[in-house]
This record gives structure tokens, C-alpha cells and sequence, in this order.
């Protein structure tokens, strides 16, 4: 609650958190709020001479090149995205939690060979990475967010590693041990919960991450793939018509850059307050 | 000194080895068959194993890896299964305009992100501070296809000041490195902002009674120095990691695009070159910043 309070005297973890909890209504009242079918081509949805529609009358933010409706499009993309953003980020930040904390209670030779393995995966050009594993195998909705939670883990592993060593040099630890408290007891109740809190920060700023990556992927025709829609597909069908009909690409990327800002602006002040050492660093 | 840097090398060496190593099995394990890539679709399955055969993709993985291995120590990084030419030239040539679009990138970064942190670290609890502040958020949380593209539109098409793709002049350069440059600089903003803040906060600073310029160009903006160059290195990494993307809006003839075209054929051997460069920029790029700061700060070289 305190945590909750302290979010509300920040006018921009507030702006971020408004953002976020409308993203997620649209997408969960989807099929309610739309006002067509995403997938419908509707045969009034073209001009005469076949281009896409410009926002306004009847379709709110205009059509695509095939004559669907913007608006529902992007609206359905919302649930894409944050599906997305959900399951990939929540793997990452689960194999970063559990490397990390094995990493960071084990140490001596386990934990140094997965700590190396960590750097080596620091060293991995992640978006190349990302557009080479999206591109070869068959792309679908399920594989991005796979690749996305593969590329992704490495940065909540490292920062967990570092917390957990310095709790497991703690008193309250070493007097669990020699109380003859079990490993499984220790890192279930002792240092899972002090990690929570950075779970917490990370996973929000990693869905950021999450919903850009995807967006990129997708743009590039090798996220998820039409019909379904997505944010960043959408762009990708537009893209040879963007001098044209400019709203195809300026709507879904105001949509994309916005939830992706309220994600980072809210996890930033969960960072200030969870954590204050960690106060003001980039 | 000496020993610092031969283990820091030994250790970069190693983490290329490991890069080498994962992609490779990554790229075996991936169902995208080159062979049949090659082949065409009409081809017979006697012709698809016999352009296996010649690749040497019939061969157990370790055979294979052991025979890149080899080659890779060598400095040869094999040869183009679509292109038949050796990886390293086709790299070498597009190296250049990738470098040079990553130079243009950072400079719009350093400049844009040293007077935007120094207005903001002034005058600090502004106005002008939190609307700084806020634009680089806004820039880090921007989608860099979609910046691009807004650019195209403005600069390009409304106005036309700028051409909408392709290589050669300084005005082609123009938007793509603004496109790196205006997102980047969110970053560098923030951290010279508190760097120069911590010094403006100390009480020698607040006493000496020296005029506010001295004061941000001899004592602040020095301290901001280091996490810069740490930061350059970081970036040149991010760079190389992302270039595909802007290079494929802009038609920029660098390794990106080189890549982006090798995954589309399943041209393994240049994705590998290209992970393999990229990956030798970012851990140069962390070695450069680990190594240039105790030369700057000597309080940094005794610890």
C-alpha cells in the first residue's frame, strides 16, 4: 500500500500507470470496444481508387491497405503485444531468477560456470540474435515470445546474482544455517522474498523491453504474422505505403512508444521506491 | 598494468569462442535447411544431398564446428553459400558504411546528451529539468523503425530535404544518424546530468564562490567524462547488435542489411561472420571502456 501511495505522488509513474491500465482494459474489452471486425476487409473501407481510407467519419483512424478498420486492428494488437509482453517477460525474469539465485548461493564451481555463461550471453549482439532465431524457424506468436524471453534473461540473472551473494553473506542467513535450516528452506523463505521486490522493477521495465522487441520483430515480417494483428506488423503492411497514408504507421507507433514509456516511467519509480540505493542510476 | 590487459584479452577471447560456439549449434539445431535453400524448390532430393555434400553439411556437428574452428583462428571466416565469395571481403566491404553511420550515431548522441544533461543539471529541479528529463524517457521508450520512418516522413517526403534512402553523400547520413542520435541521447543526457549534479552538490564547489561557468566547464563537465566513454563503449555494442534495423528503413548498405539479406537465404555463414563481428564490437567496445578509464582518472589505476 505504501508502495501503491508512493506511486501516486509521482505525476509520471501516475501518467505511466493511467497509460498502462488502459492498455490493459482496451485489450481485455477488445472484442466489446471495436468497432469492427479486425480481420473483415470491408468493401467500404477502400476510396475509388483503392486506397486506404484517412482517418475520420466512419472510421475513426482510417483503414488499411485492405480495407480494415484501424482502430479494431490496433485494439486487438494491444492483446498481441501484452501477451506477448506477459509471457515472455515472465519467463525471462523466472530463468533470471533462478540462475541468478543458484548462481549467487552456489558460487564455487556451479555457480562460477553459469556466471561465466551469463557474461558470454552479455557479449550476444541480442537483437541479431533475436532476428536470426525469429527468422528461421516458423514464426508465430508462441516462438516470439520464446525468443524474446531467451534474449531477454540475462540482465535480471546478473543483477539477482549480485543480490543474492551480498544476502547470503548476511547475519540472519548464517544464523538460519547453523540453526540447521535446509538450502531449499534458505532460498524458499529467506532469499526468494528480498528478491522480490527486483523481480518486481525488472519485470516491469523488462515488458518495455518486451513490447519494443516484439514490435521490431514484427516489423520486419518475422514476429507474429498477419492476420494476426500486432503493432508492429501493422506497420509492416503499410510500410511501401506509408508516403500515402501516413496514419498506418503514425498511430500504431504513437500506440507502441506510449505503452512502452508507461511500462519504463512505472517500473522506474518502483526502482526509486523498492530500491533506493539503486536511487537515480541509469 | 600489462597483466590487466593480457587477462582482459584472454577473457574476450574466450567469450568469442563461446559466441562462436552457441550460434553455431543455434544455427545447426534451427530447422531452416540451407542445402534446400540452395537447391530451389524444384529440386531432387539427389541434388539437394549432393549440394549438402559439397558444403560439407552431411558431416557430424563437432566435425563441422571443428572444421569452422580451424578456419575461424585462421581468420577465415568461409565462404558465402549464395555468393561464393569469402565472408570477410563481403564484411570488409560493407564494414565502412556501418562504422561510419555508428560514428555519425554516437556524435549525435554526445553532443545532444552533454547540452541537454548540462541545461538540465543547472538548472536542476526546473521546469526545463523534468521536460528533459522526460523527453529522454521518451526517447529510450521509442521504437527505433518508428522514429525512423516519422523522420522519412517529415524530412524526406513532406519536406524533402533529405533523400529517402541509399549511400554516398553527407545528406544521406543525415537522418539515420539522427534517427541513433535523438533515441540515444535520453541516455547520455541522464547520466551527465547526475554526474555534473554530484559535483555541484559538493561543498568545495558551493564555497569557492568561482563563477557558474568555471564551475560547470572546469570542475562538473570533467566529471561527467568517464561515465561517458564507459558509455560510448556500451553504445558501440548496442549498435552493432541493432544495426539491421536502420539499415534496412534507410537502405544503408552496411553489415545490417548484409545480414538481413544472408537470413533471408539461409546463407549461415555470413549470419555467423556478422553475430561474430558484432559480438568482437561489443566486447571491444567494454574492453575500451574498462581500459581507457584508469588513463583518465589515475585514482581508478591503483585499485
Amino acid at each position: 500500500m505504501t508502495v501503491l501511495r508512493s506511486l501516486f505522488r509521482q505525476p509520471s509513474a501516475l501518467f505511466g500507470l493511467a497509460v498502462v491500465l488502459v492498455v490493459v482494459v482496451l485489450a481485455l474489452a477488445a472484442p466489446l470496444v471495436a468497432p469492427f471486425n479486425p480481420d473483415e476487409q470491408m468493401f467500404d473501407g477502400l476510396t475509388l481508387e483503392g486506397a486506404p481510407m484517412p482517418p475520420g467519419g466512419q472510421f475513426l483512424l482510417g483503414t488499411d491497405t485492405l480495407g480494415r478498420d484501424l482502430l479494431s486492428r490496433m485494439l486487438y494488437g494491444a492483446r498481441t503485444s501484452l501477451i506477448i509482453g506477459l509471457v515472455a517477460n515472465g519467463i525471462a525474469v523466472a530463468i533470471g531468477l533462478f540462475i541468478g539465485i543458484v548462481a549467487g548461493y552456489l558460487r564455487g564451481f556451479m555457480g562460477n560456470v553459469l556466471m561465466r555463461f551469463t557474461d558470454l550471453m552479455m557479449a550476444f549482439p541480442a537483437l541479431l540474435l533475436a532476428i536470426v532465431l525469429a527468422a528461421l524457424m516458423k514464426p508465430s506468436l508462441w516462438i516470439v515470445a520464446m525468443v524474446i524471453a531467451l534474449v531477454n534473461w540475462v540482465q535480471v540473472a546478473r543483477i539477482v546474482y549480485t543480490e543474492t551473494r551480498g544476502l547470503v553473506e548476511r547475519d540472519f542467513i548464517m544464523a538460519e544455517r547453523s540453526l540447521g535450516a535446509g538450502h531449499g528452506r534458505i532460498l524458499l523463505l529467506h532469499i526468494l522474498p528480498h528478491l522480490i521486490p527486483t523481480a518486481i522493477v525488472w519485470g516491469t521495465l523488462g515488458i518495455a523491453t518486451t513490447v519494443l522487441l516484439e514490435a521490431t520483430l514484427s516489423f520486419l515480417g518475422i514476429g507474429v504474422q498477419p492476420p494476426q494483428p500486432s503493432w508492429g506488423n501493422i506497420i509492416f503492411e503499410s510500410q511501401s505505403y506509408f508516403q500515402a497514408a501516413p496514419w498506418l504507421v503514425f498511430f500504431p507507433g504513437m500506440v507502441i512508444l506510449l505503452t512502452a514509456l508507461a511500462f519504463n516511467l512505472v517500473g522506474d519509480a518502483l526502482r526509486d521506491i523498492l530500491d533506493p540505493t539503486q536511487r537515480g542510476r541509469g | 598494468m600489462v597483466i590487466l590487459l593480457c587477462k582482459r584479452l584472454a577473457q574476450a577471447f574466450l567469450i568469442l569462442l563461446g559466441v562462436a560456439a552457441i550460434t553455431f549449434v543455434l544455427l545447426y539445431a534451427l530447422p531452416a535447411d540451407p542445402a534446400r535453400m540452395i537447391a530451389g524448390r524444384s529440386a531432387t532430393a539427389q541434388t539437394v544431398a549432393s549440394i549438402r555434400h559439397e558444403l560439407g553439411l552431411d558431416q557430424p556437428l563437432l566435425v563441422q564446428f571443428w572444421t569452422y574452428l580451424t578456419g575461424l583462428l585462421q581468420g577465415d571466416l568461409g565462404r558465402s553459400y549464395a555468393q561464393k565469395t569469402e565472408v570477410w571481403t563481403l564484411i570488409a566491404a560493407r564494414l565502412p558504411a556501418t562504422l561510419t553511420l555508428m560514428a555519425a550515431g554516437i556524435f549525435v548522441e554526445v553532443v545532444l546528451g552533454i547540452t541537454f544533461g548540462t541545461i538540465a543539471a543547472v538548472r536542476r529541479g526546473s521546469f526545463v529539468d523534468r521536460l528533459v528529463m522526460t523527453a529522454s524517457f521518451v526517447g529510450v521508450s521509442a521504437p527505433q523503425f518508428v522514429a525512423a520512418l516519422l523522420l522519412l516522413y517529415v524530412f524526406a517526403v513532406t519536406l524533402g530535404w533529405f533523400p529517402m534512402s541509399g549511400y554516398g553523400s553527407f545528406a544521406h547520413i543525415v537522418l539515420p544518424a539522427l534517427t541513433l542520435g535523438i533515441l540515444g541521447a535520453g541516455w547520455y543526457a541522464r547520466m551527465v546530468r547526475s554526474a555534473m549534479i554530484e559535483v555541484l552538490n559538493q561543498d568545495y564547489v558551493r564555497t569557492k564562490g568561482l563563477s557558474s561557468r568555471r564551475i560547470i566547464f572546469r570542475h562538473a563537465l570533467p566529471n561527467a567524462i568517464l561515465p561517458i566513454i564507459a558509455m560510448i563503449g556500451i553504445d558501440i555494442g548496442q549498435f552493432m547488435g541493432g544495426v539491421v534495423v536502420v539499415e534496412a528503413v534507410y537502405g544503408w548498405p552496411g553489415i545490417g542489411q548484409l545480414a538481413w539479406q544472408a537470413i533471408q537465404q539461409v546463407d549461415i555463414p555470413i549470419i555467423m561472420g556478422v553475430t561474430l563481428t558484432s559480438a568482437l564490437a561489443i566486447v571491444a567496445g567494454n574492453l575500451l571502456a574498462d581500459l581507457i578509464a584508469p588513463v583518465i582518472d589515475p585514482r581508478i589505476r591503483t585499485s
